[in-house]
């Protein structure tokens, strides 16, 4: 995704999204969950598709995030949903590292 | 009509609907008929007790897939039809309408039907049970301050309504006629946490009691329950259990006992005709015996499954661990496994907090848990059966041990 036309906040410390975890943040309007995959940092947005719940506190397993709710599953780096219930995808964000900060891009606002 | 070999689904449920998606996705490319008795697209029935009935959320926000992509899957869909008859020996259904069409493959997805009350009274109106779209509006429109209304039935469907009924800020009594709620479900204290939950939220709970008869001139007024005492009410929701709707495939001469008899496939006693979701009794080789289960889950993946294997294409036999939850106040509960005569029982976290999980092992290993407001732990619990990990009940109760460390470790 282009982080063109976003502006990055600084979202947490890299310690503080051990591998395997989550965070969630709310950036303006939009609520966001910001994965650690193998030690590379990925946002998309917290809320599933299908029904209200948090992605942050689902389960993941390798690049996938399971729904604490209902189980459906989307892919942390593309937030393209892959397994039912869930059909439509989630939105992803840009992430940045700078030094050991972990910065979640969002839309500009015009 | 169809055009050549269809593959024919009857009930456009939860099951009957993924079963046509997987189908399609899969590449089958003849005709795909689904039959149903209700107007609407295929649709889930979770809501119908929870956001639908408190006017949360519209009945179409229930549809399995949007208008878009249901069109995409190009099935034949006849609504407001019933299926009167199967003729196996012909591979044919027979419509209620006189209409009869072929099939090369047939699913049976007709899942079940509420249980009645037979008490004198039982018929008037304004007394409720829920299944369809048509049910929860019909009792949503019940559901005012106003009004006082009888729960009949401590199950999850039952403390569903009641719940709703307290969000409407109606007075709701529950009877329930056994010792404890969700009594085939939940160990006592597990029980007990759920009637605290209601009572504090202000229904009127009778345990060991049910509806002796209902009266009332044009509609239910009042009903006797069983410990004497005379209640003026509103209306009644009953949620008494599901019976299976398995008599088309009984008449048809398909094995069938509590469901329709399938295997780890979903097939059924005629090569030609499978079956998935509710009205499914299978094999679980988690719980090493026979099963039929009421779940939103069970409902979506034996149907994705068992539709690959009409197919020709599905890899492994259908084995998942049960998971079913419900949603009561601002309390999820989550039920994974199946847990029977288990030797130990582990809690992690703190009930009084409101968020905590329970789990049950037998003989050593993990064999089920309930998880109250704790997604996540149920989750990687249900994983940790999945892969046969072997678990110390003391690292779970440890709350800083990381649950998905134990899953890491076992790998």
């Amino acid at each position: 995704m282009s982080a063109a036309g976003h502006h990055f906040h600084r979202v947490a410390s890299i310690s503080e999204i051990p591998e395997g975890d989550a965070l969630h943040v709310k950036l303006e309007q939009w609520e966001i969950a910001v994965f650690n995959v193998g030690g590379e940092f990925y946002a998309i947005d917290d809320v599933c598709t299908h029904a209200f719940a948090s992605l942050s506190e689902g389960f993941v397993e390798g690049d996938v995030i399971e729904c604490p709710l209902h189980g459906g599953r989307f892919e942390i780096k593309t937030g393209k949903a892959v397994a039912a219930p869930c059909t439509d995808d989630v939105r992803t964000y840009p992430v940045r590292r700078e030094d050991d900060s972990v910065l979640v891009g969002i839309p500009a606002a015009d | 009509m169809a055009g050549r070999n269809p593959f024919v689904i009857i009930g456009s449920g939860q099951a009957g609907g993924w079963a046509a998606q997987t189908l399609r996705q899969e590449g089958h490319d003849q005709a795909i008929v689904l039959i149903g008795d209700e107007p609407h697209p295929p649709y889930e029935r979770p809501p119908l007790s929870k956001s639908v009935l408190v006017g949360a959320a519209p009945p179409e926000s229930t549809h399995l897939f949007p208008a878009a992509a249901w069109e995409k899957v190009g099935v034949e869909h006849l609504s407001g039809t019933t299926a009167a008859a199967i003729e196996p020996q012909d591979h044919r259904v027979r419509l209620s309408d006189g209409r009869s069409i072929p099939y090369q493959r047939l699913l049976l997805a007709t899942g079940g039907r509420p249980r009645k009350l037979a008490v004198p009274g039982a018929d008037l109106p304004g007394i409720y049970y829920l299944r369809t779209i048509g049910d929860s509006l019909s009792l949503a429109a019940e559901l005012r301050s106003s009004g006082r209304l009888l729960v009949i039935g401590g199950g999850w469907i039952g403390l569903e309504v009641a719940a709703a009924a307290r969000k409407r800020d109606m007075d709701v009594i529950l009877v329930e006629a056994t010792s404890q709620l969700c009594g085939r479900a939940l160990a006592g204290d597990l029980a007990g946490h759920l009637e605290r939950l209601h009572r504090d939220h202000g229904v009127d709970i009778r345990l060991n009691c049910a509806v002796a008869r209902f009266e009332g001139k044009l509609r239910v007024e009042r009903a006797w329950l069983t410990d004497g005492e005379r209640v003026d009410v509103s209306a009644a929701a009953v949620g008494i259990g599901i019976a299976p709707n398995s008599e088309l495939a009984s008449q048809s001469g398909l094995a069938t006992e509590n469901g329709i008899i399938v295997d780890d496939y979903g097939r059924t006693s005629d090569p030609n005709i499978f079956a998935a979701g509710d009205v499914t009794n299978h094999p679980n080789a988690l719980a090493g015996r026979r099963i039929r289960l009421e779940s939103w889950e069970n409902a979506q993946n034996q149907a994705i499954l068992v539709a690959k294997a009409m197919l020709g294409k599905a890899q492994a036999p259908y084995a998942e661990v049960p998971w079913f939850w419900s949603d009561q106040y601002d309390t999820n509960i989550q039920l994974v496994g199946l847990p029977s005569a288990w030797d130990r029982m582990v809690a992690r976290g703190d009930p009084a907090a409101g968020s905590f999980l329970v789990c049950y092992f037998k003989g050593g290993w993990l064999d089920g848990a309930v998880g109250i407001n704790s997604g996540r732990d149920v989750k990687l619990v249900r994983r940790l059966m999945q892969t046969g990990i072997p678990v110390d009940p003391d690292r779970i109760r440890d709350p800083s041990v990381r649950l998905q460390d134990l899953l890491k470790a076992g790998r």
